[in-house]
């Protein structure tokens, strides 16, 4: 296919931009087949502003034609009829194109011409939202600085095995998944107790749904005590069993008297699923297992949830309670105070009551994986490290299958009819800069890099989070054909903006508070185009600024021997 | 002492839940003439608790329990503490004496009048001397040949609640001062508050007008125009009332009111609409009991800062000072700011318009003159308002806590601008109520003269200036662009936040959170070290090493059980 199919006007002259924290500027506007491009030719200035199409949510366009009676004209005689006014185009008629990013970001473009206007429009409607994984950029991108030779992903599973000698005792790496066809939306390599072999996995695999049969996600080094995650058991109406899925969990507690399973459904929800053949462990078949209702919103309602915040974040009236009370109403801190409170209840089965905990919801691919990772943050010292946390993502989000590709095919502004859209990473992502607000010392990356991550996994120059499982990786050649995200941010220069100046080791559990008043909204994030969020990242930088000087002066004072 | 009927109970039962505390220690009740003290029994820690009856805003005994009875002690400062006494009898009696101890009838009972720190009398008269408004006026280049000091009110002969001196423009001379004193509530006539050197423009103050529907004075509009031509650059002054509209014309009938356009050439009117005191006392009572929910929802918090309404009157009167600033420095218009009486609402907003004109006043030493100058100099009624004094409650209100509070929404959006941290706020609002200086008694400078207070008490601000050390922001740096210049703040209600750290002692203290600005002010404290030491090490050969092991960072972390923290119940079902 060819992208200039789409492309009517390829480029406009003497256009005005408008974005947040600058002010506008007049240049050129050009589009290809995967960016915006404008160029500002006021006389000194060489500004550029590149946007990554697939990073546009939506846009607006309203044509206005100067002459007071468009209204008059029939399409087909407007030409003619401007001619023989005389009015050239310029002077006749212009179209604005507002555009809301996913990012939050929100540009407003004045283009003369309204056919030039309606063609960057219909361009940039039709790029934006290209069906074809292939033809995104990420295929495309090819940085001087990297080679497609360098290694792709930081940790696979299989040296994560081998590095974690204690788990060799009890566990094995299953390749059983290796052609992905016992489950289509796990890694091809997989952590299972040992005493269970492939045939017994490939039996369980059918009685979870979409075979997401369970997996260790995180093992506890202080008390070996582990993390299972899998998907709904599909007991049915007529509550089916699985001798082998059984098994498998006894196998999981090894002894131990009991373990706990963390339902991220209410029991209702848990219950219902019966009807459309999902369902939930009875007490009677998991005798050893504890099981735990905690419901978490999913899907659509979050992703509603979003839209409100956003649009509460915009709303022009000055007015405290409309503020406060949209907030409310946007239920989005609700979200985050449950997923930290929940993963909390797991680090706390884990940690202090030393049991081995299952987590799953339905699915077992959005708020299963949302409460693993956070629990392993406040656990686990060695994932609140920038590479640590960089290659938690990688397992627990990219490897295990959450759906990348549909969960952000759109944000906050899109008019388009949600489909699986749901901004579950976003909720991590603010979850784990509650964290880090909490705990300004104990996490080894910056706000900047949650901020960068958050764009990313909309719109990106990087393979990382394409497609929505391994699976369709391989297919895409992911691999092969593009950047991978997480080395780019480990390369020098991307380390030290994205590393925590403040960070020191500490190997105690972080318990992140979850009252209300702990909490607080993003406003790196939602307020992100605003002046003031400028003033805290000065205030960011000053502290950088300060802790390296310090760290110069230490080194400069201490002569060498010692 | 005669008030206290039982000075000791033993056994008795202490839980300050403000402090994170969840389980009660056990421990001896002291009453003292001027403080309850708790100690533990436990022999390892002996932890005392001491609160000041001044700090005391209720006190609440709850029905008996077999265990005892209990006395629920609510602070000024927002502690709550709660005593469980074994005997019923004991429990009265702690309960009467500390009703009367908290409730002092007399200044003579406060706690300023017997507090003696170990000085002498000279090192006390010096602790006065401290304070120096006239240096802050001459600091911003007065008097000079627009604004003069004027002796009218020297012995407090034309208004009883200023101060008697006081800065005026040059062309308003005794007879209009005077006349225009007689036409304003309680003789609270027009002066200068703060002086914008850049844009020769002023923010002043007064009271209202006593002009009913349709009274005016000659003299008082001669003021306003003087204060119009005390400012070369404008041919007109803004008069900001900071009262709804709806008040201030509710006023006219009881022949107060505000100026008429009509009868004041050149002024432009402009109400803000800032509520009146009894709003601001209900709706702090309303957010301090959103500060007290034990396990609210995120629903039932929201719901609860919106319903208390507290945030939004922050909003206004942070809105106010913006205006006035503005005026002042984009449009170099002078403004004439009041209110009703011209000391609550009025304080507010001429000092938050100083906070933003001026750098000076966002450093630690500034601010403790801006509130000398624009709070006790100028006639606040701290005594009426924070409830030194048994008195009528419909007095009180939280005036001076907005203000501070407006200072530390500002610091959260401009965390590079302030010299003063967080504590220093919260320590200025503790001695506000504690009545342990006496810089904050009284309600004019009249009365404080009356009492003698100069000679009877301390000064607060030498005591806080030495403390500076711990109440410095590391971040703050003179030379920043945020510190220098007007501050001009956005005040979309999504940039304000509930003030976790004044309201809600509990969160501030439970697991020691890990500090960033204790760390960073050790970190800068260490590079100054440093560099006299690399300096010396130039002079002298390298002899001692040098140690730069921040040992207090590994912060406990430690685990907190609060059913708002993590865990809680759980619910099981098949």
């Amino acid at each position: 296919m060819e992208f200039s199919e789409y492309i009517k006007t390829a480029n406009v002259e003497d256009v005005v931009l408008r974005q947040p924290l600058h002010p506008p500027g007049r240049g050129t506007l050009c589009i290809t087949g995967h960016h915006l491009l404008f160029s500002d030719r006021e006389e000194g200035s060489c500004r550029q502003v590149l946007l990554l199409l697939r990073n546009i949510d939506a846009i607006e366009k309203s044509v206005e034609n100067l002459l007071t009676c468009s209204g008059l004209f029939s399409n087909a005689g407007l030409s003619q009829r401007l001619d023989i006014i005389g009015v050239s185009r310029l002077s006749g008629s212009s179209g604005t194109i507002t555009i809301k990013c996913k990012d939050l970001r929100v540009l407003q473009l004045d283009i003369p011409g309204m056919e030039e206007c309606l063609n960057i429009a219909r361009s940039i409607e039709t790029l934006s939202c290209l069906d074809s994984m292939s033809e995104l950029y990420p295929f495309f991108y090819r940085p001087s600085n990297a080679s497609l030779w360098d290694q792709w992903g930081l940790l696979s599973l299989e040296r994560h095995y081998s590095q974690m000698k204690e788990l060799h005792d009890r566990w094995r790496l299953s390749t059983v998944n290796r052609d992905f066809s016992v489950c289509p939306s796990y890694p091809q390599a997989v952590i299972v107790p040992k005493s269970t072999d492939d045939d017994m996995l490939e039996k369980v695999a059918k009685f979870r749904q979409g075979g997401r049969f369970p997996v260790l996600c995180y093992y506890h080094k202080k008390n070996g005590m582990v993390i299972m995650r899998s998907s709904q058991p599909l007991t049915g109406a007529n509550r089916k069993r699985c001798r082998e899925d059984e098994q498998l969990l006894q196998a999981v507690i090894d002894g131990s008297d009991k373990g706990y399973i963390i339902d991220t459904r209410s029991s209702q929800q848990a219950l219902q699923a019966r009807m459309t053949g999902g369902g939930l462990e009875s007490k009677s078949c998991y005798s050893s297992w504890k099981r735990l209702q905690r419901q978490m919103e999913r899907g659509k309602a979050l992703q509603e949830s979003l839209i409100k915040l956003v649009e509460a974040c915009r709303d022009e009236s000055n007015n405290m309670d409309r503020w406060l009370s949209k907030l409310e109403n946007s239920k989005w801190l609700s979200h985050v105070q449950t997923a930290l409170s929940t993963a909390g209840l797991l680090a706390e089965c884990v940690e202090r009551d030393g049991h081995s905990v299952l987590v799953h919801g339905s699915e077992g691919t959005d708020s299963t994986l949302l409460i693993s990772t956070l629990a392993q943050l406040i656990m686990d010292p060695s994932c609140r490290t920038l590479e640590g946390f960089l290659t938690l993502l990688e397992r627990e989000w990219v490897q295990a299958g959450h759906p990348f590709q549909q969960r952000c095919a759109h944000s906050a502004h899109s008019h388009a009819r949600l489909q699986q859209e749901s901004p579950v990473f976003l909720l991590l992502l603010d979850c784990v800069w509650q964290l880090w607000r909490q705990f300004p010392l104990a996490l080894g990356f910056s706000e900047a890099l949650l901020l960068r991550l958050a764009t990313e996994a909309y719109a990106s120059d990087y393979g990382t989070f394409l497609g929505n499982n391994q699976q369709e990786r391989c297919t895409l050649g992911v691999k092969e054909n593009t950047h991978c995200l997480f080395q780019a941010l480990l390369r020098p220069r991307e380390r030290d903006c994205y590393s925590n100046p403040l960070y020191e080791h500490t190997e105690l559990a972080i318990w992140p508070s979850v009252h209300p008043q702990s909490l607080q909204l993003w406003r790196g994030f939602f307020l992100r185009w605003t002046p003031q969020t400028h003033h805290l990242e000065e205030a960011q930088e000053e502290i950088r600024n300060m802790v390296i000087e310090w760290g110069k002066l230490a080194l400069s004072s201490c002569p060498a021997s010692t | 002492m005669e008030h206290i009927r039982t000075p000791k109970v033993e056994n008795v039962r202490l839980l300050d839940r403000s402090s994170g505390q969840r389980k009660a220690s056990i421990g001896t009740l002291y009453l003292s003439a001027t403080h309850t003290i708790f100690v533990e029994n436990n022999p390892e820690t002996r932890k005392e608790s001491w609160v000041l009856h001044s700090m005391v805003s209720s006190v609440e005994r709850t029905p008996t329990i077999p265990a005892g009875s209990q006395v629920i002690l609510r602070c000024k400062d927002f502690r709550v503490f709660q005593i469980l006494v074994p005997q019923e009898r004991d429990c009265l009696d702690v309960h009467t004496s500390l009703v009367r101890l908290s409730r002092p009838e007399k200044y003579s009972e406060l706690y300023c009048l017997s507090f003696n720190p170990n000085v002498n009398k000279e090192e006390r008269q010096e602790s006065w001397s401290f304070m120096d408004l006239t240096a802050d006026y001459k600091r911003m280049g007065l008097p000079n040949n627009l604004w003069v000091s004027t002796a009218a009110n020297s012995e407090y002969r034309v208004c009883e609640t200023y101060p008697s001196e006081l800065y005026v423009p040059k062309s308003a001379t005794p007879p209009i001062i005077v006349g225009s004193a007689r036409f304003r509530s309680r003789g609270r006539f027009p002066a200068l508050s703060y002086f914008h050197q850049d844009t020769l423009a002023a923010v002043c103050r007064c009271s209202q007008p006593l002009s009913g529907f349709s009274g005016r004075c000659q003299e008082d509009e001669a003021m306003l125009q003087a204060l119009m031509r005390a400012n070369p650059g404008s041919d007109y002054i803004y008069v900001v009332d900071t009262r709804p509209k709806l008040n201030a014309m509710a006023n006219r009938a009881a022949g107060k009111g505000y100026e008429n356009e009509d009868h004041y050439t050149n002024i432009k009117l402009h109400f803000i609409g800032i509520e009146n005191i009894h709003v601001m006392r209900s709706s702090q009572q309303k957010v301090i009991d959103v500060g007290e929910m034990r396990f609210p929802s995120m629903t039932d918090f929201l719901y609860g800062l919106e319903n208390s309404g507290w945030l939004k009157h922050i909003k206004a009167i942070l809105d106010a000072g913006l205006f006035i600033a503005r005026a002042v420095a984009d449009e170099g218009v002078s403004v004439l700011v009041h209110c009703s009486d011209g000391w609550d609402r009025t304080a507010q907003a001429c000092s938050v318009a100083s906070i933003l004109l001026d750098p000076y006043y966002r450093t630690i030493r500034g601010l403790m003159v801006l509130i000398e100058r624009d709070w006790v100099s100028f006639g606040h009624k701290f005594s009426h308002r924070y409830g030194h004094l048994d008195g009528d409650p419909k007095e009180v209100s939280p005036v001076i806590d907005q203000f501070v509070e407006c200072v530390w929404q500002l610091s959260e959006q401009f965390p590079c601008a302030f010299e003063f941290n967080e504590r220093f706020l919260v320590a200025i609002h503790t001695h506000i109520y504690s009545c342990q200086y006496g810089t904050f008694l009284g309600n004019c400078q009249k009365e404080r003269r009356d009492m003698r207070l100069g000679e009877r008490t301390h000064s607060v601000w030498p005591e806080l200036w030495k403390e500076r050390a711990q109440y410095t922001n590391p971040l703050y740096r003179a030379e920043q662009s945020q510190s220098q210049g007007v501050l001009r703040p956005n005040t979309t209600p999504y940039c304000f936040k509930m003030w976790k750290g004044l309201y809600n002692h509990a969160e501030k203290s439970t697991p020691p959170r890990q500090s960033p600005a204790d760390f960073l002010s050790t970190v800068r404290e260490e590079s100054q070290q440093l560099e006299e030491e690399l300096a010396n090490q130039q002079e002298v050969p390298p002899g001692g090493t040098p140690h730069h092991h921040l040992g207090f960072r590994q912060e406990d972390s430690s685990p907190d059980r609060g059913a708002n923290h993590v865990g809680g119940g759980s619910e099981e079902e098949d």
